[in-house]
């Protein structure tokens, strides 16, 4: 029953990678931007869950309500004035004000709340979970992180291809000229797609802290593995991120029933495998968001 | 009033001089053609108007407003309207989201009301039975349709046509302009780049010629085709006199 264990564990886990790694795929897909401080937006999204929402007598966990807009706003603003301002010169500046934000962040956070882990606080059910079988055991925190995963993406799909909004940003990722000269104003729409990123990574941070302790540093490895499952579901499929979340997911599982210290290990070699021999992902198209 | 103006609009990029000072006005409702041989600045003409390029020098008003530093979105909202020589549409949107964008976004319609102005974008260009298509699909004629769907449904009052019959058979090419002929009977103004001059004799009033970023003649079609430095620039001044140009 090991493989049971493996597989569903690996499902579990992959779930909160797509939910991590759908910002990233959207915001490459509309703006060709690689926000290298994505995961560290994810913790302070935590932080704000941890440190803030006590002071505004909101349950850490019920947090999400009130971060997740904010997220959004912070988004939209962030694109609109400092990401925006270094996409009009070029994509090198663009990546290395992302990777100034994230060093600053961290350091910030480093300088105010310590080093020490943080969790997000949900009582005595963390550490609740039902028997599947003799050797498996799901955890509830952990599947109720995946059905959120499913949720947003599926919503983040449905909006992308049904509303008008959702109309306008595919046709800006497909062409940013074009779109201007039908009326439509890509700077705006530039915004909105930051705000969805934000909002969902500000959500990712916030499951994360429920299923894990979180530090300052611990953006870095989950964009990681972000990255990770974007590219092995294939950039432009929002279900490819889900499908190599889960792939990832399951590949770390199974380096860690070989070997304890081979868990990243095999996640990185799914990737690299995945790279080689198919570099457009599973899903992927060759180019664009779907 | 002239519906569209330019004054001494000037622009070069490193070396190549794409404008200089370029300048005349367009009354409302009237047909321009405009020639000029590769390299002239045509496109680049519409890229100044449509707000792609912006200028180093000299003014654009359009119905009687400055276009100085108004983003190329707000000026398709305003209600110009333009057509790319190479198409470019959304390939992954079918061709009817591809008008609804820009019903839409351009002519700020909604609901019901932008369904049926793309809906009729779409009969105009006669690419109704396509509606359902990725737009990326499409062979040559109907992309260059497409993006006249697609400009249509902004409702222009001045539409930009860049080589919109190039490439295209006789035939294509009549039920073009026969669409383009009931666009300027429902009065919208037209500039329309092309090397197709039949095409472009059948439908405009009025034809211009570009050289080097400069105009080199205005006026009555015929008469511009028949003046010497036109033939000289247009025909690499080879064949003057000789061969007709229509």
């Amino acid at each position: 029953m090991t493989w049971v264990n493996i597989l569903v564990q690996g499902v579990l886990i992959g779930g909160f990678y797509a939910l991590f790694a759908c910002g990233l795929s959207l915001m490459f897909g509309v703006m060709k931007v690689i926000n290298l401080a994505h995961g560290d937006m994810a913790v302070v999204a935590g932080y704000v869950a941890v440190f803030l929402a006590p002071k505004w007598h909101v349950p850490e966990v019920w947090s999400f309500l009130i971060v997740v807009p904010l997220f959004g706003l912070l988004g939209y603003v962030l694109q609109r004035t400092l990401l925006q301002k270094s996409i009009d010169r070029d994509p090198f500046t663009t990546l290395l004000v992302t990777f100034g934000l994230s060093v600053i962040i961290e350091n910030l956070l480093l300088a105010i709340y310590s080093a020490n882990g943080q969790s997000v606080n949900i009582g005595s059910l963390v550490s609740k979970s039902f028997q599947l079988s003799s050797s498996t055991y799901v955890s509830y925190v952990a599947l109720t992180v995946l059905a959120v995963a499913v949720v947003v993406l599926g919503a983040l799909q449905l909006f992308l291809s049904r509303t008008n909004t959702g109309r306008v940003i595919r046709a800006v990722s497909d062409d940013r000229e074009a779109a201007q000269l039908c009326g439509a104003n890509y700077k705006h729409v530039f915004g909105i797609a930051a705000a969805i990123s934000f909002a969902t990574v500000a959500l990712a941070g916030i499951s994360y802290g429920v299923m894990t302790q979180f530090a300052p540093t611990s953006g870095g490895a989950n964009l990681l593995f972000a990255f990770e499952a974007v590219v092995i579901g294939g950039i432009g499929s929002l279900w490819g991120t889900l499908v190599g979340g889960i792939a990832l997911g399951i590949a770390q599982q199974y380096g860690a029933h070989v070997n304890p210290a081979y868990q990243i290990l095999f996640g990185n070699l799914l990737f690299l495998v995945v790279l080689a021999v198919r570099p457009q992902g599973l899903f992927g198209r060759k180019e664009a968001m779907a | 009033m002239a519906l569209l103006q330019l004054e001494g609009i000037s622009k070069r990029f490193g070396r190549v001089v794409v404008a200089d000072g370029v300048s005349f006005q367009l009354e409302q409702g009237t047909s321009l053609g405009v020639i000029g041989p590769n390299g002239a600045g045509k496109s680049s003409m519409f890229g100044l108007i449509s707000g792609d390029i912006k200028p180093d020098a000299g003014a654009l008003s359009f119905a009687d407003q400055s276009l100085h530093g108004v983003k190329a979105s707000t000026r398709c909202r305003m209600g110009i309207g333009r057509t790319y020589q190479i198409p470019q549409p959304f390939e992954h949107l079918n061709v009817f989201e591809n008008a609804l964008l820009a019903a839409q976004q351009g002519a700020r319609t909604r609901g019901e009301e932008s369904y049926d102005l793309a809906y009729s974008a779409l009969q105009r260009t006669g690419l109704a039975e396509l509606a359902n298509r990725p737009a990326g699909s499409l062979a040559l004629l109907h992309r260059k349709r497409l993006e006249l769907a697609r400009a249509l449904a902004t409702r222009p009052r001045l539409l930009l046509l860049d080589e919109i019959a190039g490439g295209l058979t006789d035939p294509e090419v009549h039920e073009l302009t026969d669409v383009i002929k009931q666009l300027q009977n429902d009065g919208i103004s037209i500039i329309w780049i092309e090397h197709v001059v039949r095409a472009l004799l059948s439908t405009v009033t009025r034809l211009l010629c570009l050289a080097n970023g400069t105009v080199i003649a205005d006026g009555d079609p015929h008469e511009v085709l028949a003046s010497e430095e036109v033939r000289a620039v247009y025909l690499g001044g080879r064949i003057i006199n000789e061969a007709p140009l229509v």
